[in-house]
């Protein structure tokens, strides 16, 4: 494989005079000090990475953690205060005005967040834009522009004009010009972003099956943990500029560098799409609160389980029972373990999943979800959690959770 | 009262000075324009009077409706039919020619200026208090350095017109240009374009309403100097008005007037409609015809 972008020691500092934060920051303060004590913005603070060629290289980060000027650098749409971006072996910063132009005219693609469709020209004029630039003539360009637009599935709005198309169709019109333009390197800034949830998932799709085919080496600006799991051969997290952790979608999962990604895994992503009910699962056996020791016992060992929960009336909780309780009543042929039932650790429906890891870590035995009436919907327990994570993920990286 | 006693800054006569420097030692230069722009007002003027007025009436009802709707192009007519009925087809066309010379002119001059102050921030904060200058300066007082330089006639009213009237297309293509989303010149440039690429392709399409909106602006200032113009001798439509003040000639007066805003509404109408996205028969026409070739060009596609 062949590296087709490097960055080494990358630094972006916004503003003049950047001598002196770039002095601070090379002793070692933190972004927040170097804007206190000099009022400029570091960008992006000493990135280093390569992309090699046929990959998806996918930057993910908060807003404002870097990863738009960090795309930028690639095609010296922003020059980097020091350091040194390499694409295809050649520094970006050495080049001059014209050779950035050409560099930007054929050798690297890029597709916008907000699509960045020009209002005033037809679908087929706005794919068309780049080769224009370049100086292609007008019929190969039409030829091609009308390719690009089959490729992307909009032959027949050629003739259309913009605002007669839906924000996913603008998108693939982004696409359809970034790909006319046969450049090997492609660069997504939050391509999907402005998209709602059913049509990116679609985008998505679509692009790993392009993807198939084309073989670009693509760099994928995301804030979106799923989408950068989907789409990345490699992904790269940002935090402050600098880049946490570099690796597939399972080494990371796996063994998150430190706290900051262990928490963006967990805080961000899941969390806010897994409630507790949504990871819950139905057990294999209950009993109810009216029923007989005996029961119970064979219960427990239908289900090759030491405890039960206990339900009463309307599916309400009452509590959990254990093995090591009802055997002695048993021995006693005692009929009733209302006596014996223990207090279930419960964890509320609604509760986002990062809520869910210290109630679980803190429970006895297995929680159980239930909701604001206090009805029983199902348990938690350290199995089910990675199940179902790993059902979404659709990888065996999570064992360690 | 204080008296500080301070002399008085001799502001006026520097400037006095520097416009009498100009005629004494640049006069050549202010010949040659004078003697151009006379030449091509002149060309038009003599060229549009010897059509016959119900011709040239007819045209302009032509260009009228291309560039706006039927109906407006026939109250054009009827307002043109009516002040050639009046007697004062001549001293319209004298007045028409102004107006067009010396908005061409301040748009050719102003544009430029006002996609330069986009590139240049110095440039847009000297030349802000000059636009305020001109815009607020009592347009009488341009007259007197324009008889200076050009003598009496129309050069000077149309020197003192282009003044006048250059600030909005300025200020309106600064403003158009610097409204333009930066995502989409930032396209641009991610594709590989140079700045006058920018310009040309992502700045000026898109801030195409913007101008227009200046162009507008100066035709109507344009209109409004006319009749400050003929008191240095420019004629047309504003002498007939200075003439009706003087004889106090209410009739003529009326007359002379009402021409100005018929011609001014005309104008206004026209430009107004350029570039603000309505679809006027010019335009339908055009885009028929790229049909039409487009379908002729898929049919030989197709039986090739």
């Amino acid at each position: 494989m062949t590296v087709k972008i490097e960055a080494r020691n990358l630094v972006k500092i916004y503003g003049d005079n950047t001598g002196k934060a770039l002095e601070l920051f090379n002793q070692g303060y933190t972004r927040s000090e170097i804007q206190k004590e000099t009022g400029l913005t570091l960008g992006v603070a000493g990135a280093n990475f390569e992309v090699e060629e046929g990959e998806i290289f996918v930057l993910i980060g908060l807003s404002g953690s870097g990863k738009s000027t960090l795309l930028r650098l690639i095609n010296a749409l922003i020059m980097p205060t020091s350091g040194s971006l390499l694409v295809e072996g050649q520094a970006i910063e050495k080049m001059t005005e014209k050779e950035l132009r050409r560099l930007r005219g054929e050798r690297i693609s890029m597709v916008f967040q907000h699509f960045a469709i020009l209002p005033n020209r037809t679908i087929i004029d706005n794919v068309s834009f780049g080769m224009e630039i370049r100086g292609v003539v007008k019929e190969e360009r039409q030829k091609r522009a009308e390719k690009a637009l089959e490729t992307v599935g909009l032959g027949e709005w050629r003739n259309a004009m913009p605002n007669q198309l839906s924000g996913g169709m603008k998108q693939r019109v982004g696409l359809a010009r970034a790909l006319v333009m046969d450049a090997d390197i492609l660069l997504m800034d939050e391509p999907f972003g402005a998209l709602d949830a059913l049509i990116r998932a679609e985008m998505q799709e679509e692009l790993i099956n392009l993807q198939r085919e084309i073989k670009k080496t693509v760099v994928f600006v995301t804030h979106d943990l799923d989408e950068a799991l989907r789409l990345g051969d490699k992904i790269a997290i940002m935090r402050d500029g600098a880049i946490e952790q570099i690796g597939t979608a399972d080494e990371i999962l796996a063994e998150p560098a430190n706290e900051y990604v262990e928490n963006f895994l967990t805080g961000i992503d899941v969390s806010k799409i897994l409630d507790a009910s949504s990871v819950s699962k139905w057990p294999r056996e209950l009993v109810r609160e009216t029923e007989s020791v005996s029961v119970a016992l064979h219960r427990m060992k239908k289900a090759d389980s030491d405890y039960l929960f206990v339900l009463g009336p309307r599916r309400k909780l009452v509590g959990y029972i254990t093995r090591d309780d009802i055997l002695p009543l048993s021995k006693k042929r005692e009929k009733s373990f209302t006596d014996v039932i223990r207090k279930a650790d419960t964890i509320p429906a609604d509760t986002i999943m990062r809520d869910i890891y210290p109630a679980l870590r803190q429970a006895d035995r297995a929680l159980a979800v239930v909701d604001e009436k206090e009805r029983f919907l199902g348990i938690i327990t350290h199995n089910t959690l990675v199940d179902t994570l790993d059902e979404r993920k659709g990888g065996d990286g999570i064992a360690e959770l | 009262m204080l008296n500080f006693d301070l002399p008085k800054l001799p502001l006026g006569d520097a400037i006095e000075w520097f416009v009498r420097w100009l005629v004494a030692n640049l006069s050549v230069i202010f010949d040659g324009i004078r003697d151009g722009l006379n030449f091509i007002t002149g060309l038009l003027r003599d060229g549009m009077l010897a059509i016959e007025p119900v011709i040239l009436i007819l045209i302009f009802g032509l260009i009228i409706w291309l560039l706006t709707s039927k109906l407006t192009a026939l109250l054009g007519i009827v307002g043109l039919g009516l002040i050639w009925n009046v007697d004062l087809w001549p001293q319209l066309i004298s007045t028409l020619v102004l107006v067009v010379v010396a908005v061409t002119i301040a748009l050719i001059i102003g544009i430029p200026i006002g996609v330069l102050m986009t590139r240049s921030s110095k440039l847009e904060a000297a030349m802000r208090p000059m636009l305020d200058f001109m815009q607020t300066m009592p347009p009488f007082v341009y007259l007197i350095p324009a008889v200076m330089l050009f003598g009496i006639g129309i050069v000077p009213g149309l020197f003192a017109t282009i003044i006048f009237a250059i600030p909005p297309p300025v200020r309106l293509t600064y403003l158009g240009i610097t409204q333009v989303p930066e995502d989409m010149k930032e396209m641009a440039v991610a594709f590989g374009a140079n700045d006058r690429q920018v310009l040309r392709k992502i700045e000026l399409p898109l801030s195409l309403p913007s101008i227009m909106a200046g162009v507008n602006q100066c035709i109507m200032l344009g209109i409004s100097m006319v009749v400050i113009a003929a008191m240095i001798g420019a004629g047309g439509l504003g002498g007939e008005v200075m003439r009706s003040v003087n004889r106090l000639d209410l009739a003529l007066g009326f007359e002379s007037g009402l021409a100005i805003v018929i011609m001014a509404i005309i104008l206004d109408r026209v430009s107004r409609n350029i570039g603000s996205g309505k679809e006027p028969p010019l335009s339908r026409i055009i885009q028929y015809i790229k049909k039409r070739r487009l379908q002729k060009k898929e049919q030989q596609a197709s039986s090739a």
